[in-house]
């Protein structure tokens, strides 16, 4: 394999040496337990508190307290969902999320529901916009939770978050966003956005796996979902990962410094790349919103041919995407996000999800086309799909 | 995930395409995933398999179990094709991930289908002749 193009970079991302830096002495040098009272204990929590300051910052959280480390994305939004229903459970029994969420969420809600909650799932449009009038349609007395997604990982859409925070305060109502992959794409600015809890993760941008966070405004009330010591001003339990933590805080210092330069740079490279597409490849669709959406993630359906087998093709070129196909998901069903979108199975089968990285080239661009349309069209041949023209070039 | 025969296979799937002159032909799709096969058959008069041909919309797994098939069947019998299963296609490709079993039961039914194509073109020939 000569060359390898990494554009999964909304799955994970590689950690930058700047972050690496800042993890190394936290595995040896600095390696007490941020809860114990001696020096050591004492070192690892300064590093702690200085990684927490540093995510209050970005995010413009009020007070750093209001920012409390998990495990992962998946445990903030797990511990988001069920423990904000659960806590305030006393006022309504009513919870209302988007259908595009991650399956965190809405495994989440599942759970919520075996416990007696009823959950109500916001449609999208084909863009995947959920709309600020069907989420007043459906808001009641009961309702006290919303939670919508800042930025939805398959296809790139920015949802209209401070208008949905200010809508569920108007009515009384806790609002949480999934902000995984908002950060360090968008400005996130939980004050001004009006936003109670906000779910984070580190391996999104540039820092380890196996850190998230989640920011929950002080004097919103919320249940355990880890119990166990101390940590945490007590609410999740577990000896901290001092290293990942210290990764994440720098991780997200850098990723605000650097957001609009990153930002343009991949708006720059999105661009190359649809019309390098465009150019050489027929039969194709954009999902998503046409102007509401982060630069990294482009979405594409290619039509007559499924995506887990233009996955494997690219593969064996070197090349990294994700698809929205059933034949990946192990459910067969595709994407619920495409579904919900509106998308046809064979288009929602036929999707690829590139997601471009800051150490992005067009030169990467430029082979991953050349390889993309040699793939495409190779699939196409043996495709038992046809409509008169489709598929060929030129007629 | 898959093997490494399985991804050559796919790499280079050197039974895919259409087949002029096919006597037996079937398309399936699987309700659960969306996957189709299109399978041709070429079938002597002495009710050999002499090629075999296909398409396939879906995965690495669809396109190499149809390929597979198409290896399997060539030079058989109707009688001899008719016995295999989904199963035999799975073994022959050296196994397949669990989720991904079921791509060889399409490419199975396929092969039962055209044959039942097959069987209906000859008994429509055989009326025309008698009608005649």
């Amino acid at each position: 394999m000569e060359k390898r193009v990494y554009l999964d970079n909304a799955a994970t991302t590689y950690v930058s040496g700047e972050v690496l830096n800042e993890m190394l002495p936290c595995f040896n040098a600095v390696y007490g337990n941020s809860s114990s009272l001696h020096s050591f204990g004492r070192e690892a929590q300064n590093i702690v508190d200085r990684a927490r300051d540093r995510v209050a910052k970005a995010i413009n959280a009020e007070k750093s307290n209001e920012i409390y480390f998990t495990g992962s994305g998946t445990e903030a939004n797990n511990w988001a969902i069920k423990g904000l229903a659960r806590a305030n459970r006393a006022k309504g029994n009513h919870i209302i999320v988007s259908s595009i969420e991650h399956d965190s969420v809405l495994e989440a809600c599942k759970e919520l529901e075996k416990e007696g909650f009823e959950v109500t799932y916001l449609s999208v449009d084909e863009t995947g916009l959920v709309s600020l009038a069907e989420l007043l349609h459906y808001i009641k007395p009961e309702t006290i939770l919303i939670s919508v997604m800042s930025v939805n990982n398959e296809v790139g859409t920015i949802q209209n978050i401070k208008a949905f925070a200010k809508t569920a305060h108007e009515n009384g109502i806790i609002f949480h966003t999934d902000a995984v992959q908002a950060i360090g794409a968008l400005k996130m600015d939980v004050r001004d956005m009006e936003i109670d809890a906000m779910t984070m993760s580190a391996h999104k941008i540039y820092g380890p796996k196996g850190v998230g966070a989640l920011y929950l405004k002080n004097g919103i009330r919320i249940e355990n979902l880890i119990n166990g010591g101390n940590q945490e001003r007590g609410k999740r339990g577990g000896t901290l990962n001092v290293p990942g933590i210290a990764g994440f805080g720098k991780a997200i210092e850098i990723a605000v410094r650097d957001l609009s330069v990153n930002q343009q740079k991949l708006k720059a490279i999105r661009q190359y790349f649809l019309d390098k597409v465009e150019e050489n490849i027929p039969y194709v669709h954009l999902n998503g919103h046409p102007h509401q959406k982060i630069q990294g993630t482009v979405n594409l359906s290619f039509e007559l041919i499924e995506g887990e087998s233009i996955l494997m093709l690219l593969d064996l070129e070197g090349i990294a995407v994700s698809t929205g196909s059933a034949c990946t998901s192990g459910s067969l069903e595709p994407s619920h996000v495409l579904k919900a979108m509106g998308l046809s199975n064979e288009l929602a089968q036929g999707s690829i999800r590139f997601s471009f990285g800051k150490s992005i080239t067009k030169a990467d661009i430029d082979y991953v086309v050349e390889k993309l349309t040699g793939v495409v069209e190779k699939l196409r041949a043996i495709s038992p799909l046809t409509k008169a023209g489709r598929g060929k070039k030129g007629e | 995930m898959y093997t490494q025969k399985v991804i050559n296979i796919f790499k280079n799937p050197k039974n895919a395409g259409g087949l002029h002159g096919a006597n037996a032909t079937s398309k399936v799709t699987d309700n659960s995933c969306g996957d189709i096969i299109k399978l041709y058959l070429k079938i002597n008069e002495d009710g050999i398999i002499e090629e075999a041909k296909f398409k396939t919309f879906g995965c690495t797994a669809s396109i190499a179990s149809s390929s597979m098939l198409c290896d399997m069947v060539k030079g058989l019998s109707i009688e001899e094709a008719e016995e295999i299963t989904g199963n035999d296609i799975l073994d022959e490709l050296g196994g397949l991930p669990a989720e991904k079993v079921h791509c060889c039961e399409l490419a199975d039914e396929a092969l039962h289908l055209a044959i039942d194509d097959y069987f209906k073109r000859l008994e429509k020939e055989q009326r025309k002749l008698e009608e005649n």
